[in-house]
Parts: C-alpha cells; structure tokens; sequence
C-alpha cells in the first residue's frame, strides 16, 4: 500500500518535471525543473520499491541508489549551467539580476 | 590514511550496490575501488579522523532530516510554480557569501541548494557562491544569505568541517 503511494507520488512529480522542462523560459529555468522534480519523483519510486521489496538486495540496491542520484543529480545540474553560461547562453527576458555577469569577465 | 578511508568507503559501496560475495565480484569491486581512491583520496576530506567523532553522525541525522523536508517543500514550491497557468517566476542569479572554510563542506553546501527551493548553485568564486534562484524574493543581499544557505550552514559546519 504504502509503495503504490509513492510510486504515485514519484511518477506524478515526474510528470510535472517534463511539463515543467517544456513550459520555462530558459535553459537554467529548465534545468530547476528537471533536476528537482526529477530528483524528488525517482527518489520517490526507489523508496517505493524498498517497501515493496522489504530489505533483501533489490530493497537495499534502491536505498544505496537514492544518494547516488543525490549526487549525480546536483553535479550535473550544477556543471550544465556553469556550463551554459560559460558558452553564452543569455538569461531569459524574465530575469530580474545577475551577479555573475560582473564576476566572469 | 586517506587512501585506505576512500577505499574502505567505496568498496563498501560496492558491496552494497551488487550484492554478491562471489570471488570475481569481489576482486572487480577491489580494483575498482582501488583506483578510484588512488586517483580521487587527494580531493577528500583534510582530515579522516573525522570520522571517528560520534557527534558528527548525530549531526548528520538532524542534517538529513531538514534536507529531506525542505527539498519536499522544494518540489512543492517549483510544481506550482510549472503548473500555474501564469508561471510566477522571477529568476536571476544572486550571488551569497559563504561562511564555510573547508571545500568539503562547501561541496555538501552547493549540493544543499541545488537540491532546495528553486536554487541552483552555478559557482564559487572566492568566498562567494553564485546562486541561479527561480524566484527572486528580495533586493536586499543580506536576505539572501539567510533565505539561501541560512538553513544549512550551522549544521553543515557542525557535521563537516
């Protein structure tokens, strides 16, 4: 029961991630999306998965799985938008700052 | 030290991740775990002793917990903000000073944000950290300090460093 709970609420989340990558502006918009609601939404059906399996491997593979999504997921968000800005991707027109501008020369 | 606190860890891992004692998983796990500590122990923590202090593990319990329930506000906050048929984003990038002294903990910290409320750390560059946030509350640079990284830095100092 409580696995169907969070399979539901992962694959929702992720959903929204998708919905979210085609309805923001630009690239780092896109890539809040994606990294968060991606994020959250797996590590959300994993857990499922550890209910549904209890602890035996396929349980434990999943556990150990969560904080390597952890990781992956932020240092890739992070290198794609250093990344992005470094190649000269502008902000979108909706952007109100930008502090980096005056620290890249 | 290092080495062998690096190797211990990811064979550990390994171990986990496969689940099989068998005496090939075993020897493929070794090499791999071995070479990822040659190359990488010299970007680990300063200090490995830290691990033997039990009050950093209690830390790190609190710390998780708040992780875990901010980055769930997190993902409630930006779902919102996609399905709001107005999208009421305001995005830029602000740049916060850093109070943190150790890399490793930095890392912990830039991971911290990515993972929370609309933020995404983009770089660091001397004692600040340059932040992508989807929603641009204030003009005031004090706040963001204290609205971006004010919840994590004390226990990540605790925990870390």
């Amino acid at each position: 029961m409580i696995s169907t709970i969070l399979i539901t609420i992962g694959v929702l989340f992720n959903l929204i991630g998708c919905i979210g990558l085609i309805r923001l502006p630009d690239v780092y918009n896109r890539l809040q999306s994606a990294t968060k609601c991606g994020t959250l939404g797996t590590c959300s059906i994993l857990a499922g998965a550890l209910f549904h399996y209890g602890l035996v491997d396929a349980g434990i593979k999943a556990l150990i799985a969560i904080p390597l999504l952890f990781f992956g997921a932020t240092v890739a968000a992070h290198a794609l938008a250093r990344g992005a800005y470094h190649f000269g991707v502008k902000l979108g027109d909706k952007s109100v700052k930008d502090d980096y501008k005056d620290a890249v020369k | 030290m290092r080495y062998l606190a690096l190797f211990i860890l990811t064979f550990l891992f390994w171990l986990l991740l496969t689940f099989d004692l068998s005496v090939a998983n075993l020897v493929a796990g070794g090499a791999a775990a071995l070479i990822t500590s040659l190359l990488f122990a010299k970007y680990f923590l300063d200090s490995v002793y830290k691990f033997l202090q039990p009050h950093r593990y209690f830390w790190l319990l609190v710390y998780l917990v708040i992780l875990i329930w901010e980055c769930i506000k997190a993902n409630i906050d930006v779902a919102y903000r996609v399905l709001h048929p107005a999208m009421p984003i305001k995005p830029g990038i602000v740049k916060v000073k850093l109070d943190l002294q150790s890399d490793f903990a930095r890392a912990m910290l830039a991971n911290s944000i990515t993972m929370t409320p609309g933020t995404i750390a983009v770089d660091i560059i001397d004692d600040y950290l340059y932040v992508h946030w989807i929603y641009v509350s204030t003009n005031d640079p004090e706040e963001y300090g204290r609205k971006i990284s004010g919840r994590f830095e004390k226990y990540i100092k605790k925990t870390f460093e």
